[in-house]
């Protein structure tokens, strides 16, 4: 493989993750585990008897030396078993299975919403540099940027839920959709789609709109301000003066030349993006009580649960690193320049 | 010729000291919207500077008062006016005296984690970057993974265990274990940020002229790092330092949102009250909720404009300065026909 060649690439992007991941998992680990006091204690300490206590230690092999621990997290981790909750004895992986499907729905319903707002917002912007449509609209980017999830969720409660009544104010759907769906791939919406039940299909996506916008509107502020950006530098770009040289008009130079070009760094930072999201979602999650990972995560917090916090933190940023390098390596495909 | 052009006719031309003129250059040197920017951003700013230094005075009522002096309770969750200009919310606590005393909490967080993570991030970076070798390598893994875990998780794993080791130590004893702990754990998500910018700078100087003829005069490595490097890498700290701010506000707000943060009686927070402010909404209780979410967006945004208006003065590729007009001698009509 030549230096500079796409899988010679691919393949160094996919080496570097192994020691990220290793030191993300020796973080959370040592973060964890040097904390005072042991997670069987802080969960379940006033509920069971000292010997009861000792014995749920032992179990977990909570009395070996800490090095043989982490060993044996290490393996387990590979194996891809993240442990057993202890405040409530589930594996942490059927947690995931029952509410990642809510949280993926929430989070890719919410990036669409950004997209589709976002970037056209973002090149007008660009192209009408310093005039009254690019004060409004970054201020509006920075405004919704600025604006913490759970505000603009509360806001948007108060006014389309409580005085409009025009959506519900929580949960992912009513119970009785939630129980006629027949359970297939444990995303709901999906098995709803799947199973024909249009009513049900309805009901789910009312009581998205609300959850979706708000963490949308996080992101919309992010995708303003990068694409403005580089739109503004595409639009310095030589290609964009020849094109105005060549008699090119000047809606198909911005349009397919520096908003195309533009895009190119855009798609770049949209993998950093995918942490700004997981966060957002777990806040808009506790704000609208939608069933998910981080209404789970907040839950096992306020239960000190420490093994399922350990759990579920790991996977959001197992999860967070394999999306950025997945974003990687496309724009590699997709631009090569980006391969040096 | 410039002094000229810029200063109006009549006004004399105003001396300021060096330092002043320094820290006002920012101003000075831009035109136009990213002056209006950075000028409306730092007026905000310095509205919520005024209002923590001075809420004991500002602020009608203490953050966690439940009664007048006289024993006479606080209406609970009573509407705008009268005694309580911002209403009273489900805790009998006067809203205007929380979101008050919240831009205090708000500041003595900022500060003290951006200053613990410049202590740390800084040094760091330029010991990392001029000395390079294992040391180097180990360290940017270590922040690479830290900088790529998402921060708000990174701050909840800190919040959740710091308030148990931080009890009885001298900071949490100052300011409390809330605010300390809240603000050490912000410090770890943006020690990584500073890390970076500082060392990437430094391994592009290390082999810059000015730095081999400080060696070559028999510098020592400390005297070429402190005197040599560190003034010339830190030129982009203040840029990543407001923006570090406004994120900072947000995410100490949803520390306090997700139950993680400072406990009412301790400190007012803004993301708590509006935590409690979530249950008040459906019986259509606007004012709980109302108030401190627009404290965090005014003072969110404010920062966020001065780092832009600064991002702009400081970055070659944005910037735009003002330009003195040519004007021509106007043409002699005459000697043309």
């Amino acid at each position: 493989m030549s230096p500079g060649s796409l899988p010679r690439y691919i393949v160094q992007r996919l080496l570097l993750i192994v020691p990220m991941i290793w030191v993300i998992l020796t973080l959370v680990f040592l973060v964890l585990r040097v904390a005072p006091g042991d997670p069987v204690t802080a969960a379940v300490g006033d509920r069971l008897s000292a010997e009861a206590l000792a014995e749920r230690r032992a179990a977990l092999g909570l009395d070996r030396p800490l090095l043989q621990q982490y060993l044996e997290y290490l393996g387990n981790v590979a194996r891809l078993d993240f442990g057993q909750t202890i405040s409530d004895n589930i594996p942490i992986i059927d947690i995931v299975r029952d509410n990642g499907g809510a949280t993926l729905t929430l989070a890719l319903a919410g990036l669409l919403f950004a997209l589709l707002v976002g970037v056209p917002l973002g090149a007008v912007a660009g192209r009408r540099r310093d005039s009254i449509s690019d004060v409004v609209i970054r201020l509006f980017g920075v405004i919704t940027y600025a604006a913490p999830v759970f505000f603009v969720g509360l806001l948007a409660k108060l006014f389309f839920s409580v005085q409009l009544g025009w959506f519900p104010t929580s949960d992912i759907a009513t119970p009785i959709t939630k129980f006629q769906v027949e359970t297939r791939t444990r995303i709901l919406l999906l098995d709803a789609a799947l199973g024909g039940d249009t009513d049900a299909v309805i009901d789910i996506l009312h009581h998205l709109v609300l959850p979706a916008v708000t963490l949308g509107l996080l992101l919309c502020g992010v995708f303003i301000r990068l694409v403005r950006v580089n739109m503004l530098q595409s639009l310095k770009a030589d290609y964009v003066e020849a094109a105005r040289a060549r008699g090119i008009t000047e809606r198909r130079v911005t349009s397919a030349y520096a908003f195309r070009n533009a895009l190119v760094p855009f798609v770049t930072v949209l993998g950093l993006q995918i942490a700004l999201l997981l966060a957002g979602a777990v806040l808009t999650e506790s704000t609208f009580n939608w069933p998910g990972l981080g209404t789970r995560l907040i839950d096992y917090i306020t239960a000190r649960d420490y093994i399922a916090v350990q759990g579920i933190v790991t996977l959001f940023a197992v999860v967070v690193v394999l999306i950025s390098l997945l974003v990687d390596v496309v724009n590699a495909l997709i631009d090569p320049r980006i391969r040096y | 010729m410039a002094s000229i052009a810029t200063t109006p006719t009549g006004a004399k031309p105003r001396r300021r000291s060096g330092l002043g003129r320094r820290l006002l250059s920012p101003v000075t040197r831009t035109t136009g919207v990213a002056r209006w920017i950075l000028v409306a951003g730092l007026l905000l700013t310095l509205v919520f500077v005024v209002a923590a230094v001075f809420a004991p005075w500002l602020a009608p009522y203490d953050f966690a008062q439940k009664r007048l002096a006289d024993g006479q309770a606080f209406p609970k969750m009573t509407a705008p006016g009268g005694d309580h200009l911002l209403g009273t919310n489900d805790q009998f606590f006067d809203v205007l005296s929380r979101v008050v005393w919240g831009s205090r909490t708000a500041v003595e967080v900022v500060v003290l984690s951006i200053a613990a993570s410049l202590v740390i991030g800084v040094p760091l970076g330029l010991v990392s970057g001029y000395l390079g070798g294992w040391l180097d390598r180990v360290l940017l893994l270590v922040m690479d993974a830290l900088f790529a875990f998402p921060s708000l998780l990174l701050a909840i794993v800190f919040a959740f265990l710091l308030r148990d080791v931080l009890g009885g130590t001298v900071l949490a004893d100052v300011l409390g274990v809330g605010v300390t702990s809240a603000a050490l754990s912000l410090t770890v998500i943006y020690i990584p940020q500073y890390y970076r910018v500082v060392r990437n700078t430094t391994v592009s100087a290390r082999e810059a002229t000015y730095v081999e003829a400080a060696r070559a005069i028999g510098a020592s490595r400390w005297t070429v790092m402190r005197s040599y490097l560190f003034p010339n890498v830190v030129s982009s700290v203040p840029v990543i330092g407001t923006l570090n701010a406004a994120d900072a506000i947000g995410t100490l707000a949803a520390l306090g949102f997700l139950g993680l943060g400072i406990q009412p009686q301790e400190a007012a927070e803004w993301g708590y009250d509006l935590n409690r402010a979530l249950d008040d909404t459906s019986a259509g209780i606007w004012w709980t909720g109302l108030f401190p979410g627009l404290a965090i967006v005014l003072l969110v945004t404010a920062l966020t404009l001065v780092g832009e208006g600064l991002n702009e003065t400081v970055n070659p590729t944005l910037r735009r300065r003002k330009l003195v007009a040519v004007v021509l001698p106007p043409r002699d009509e005459k000697v043309r026909s």
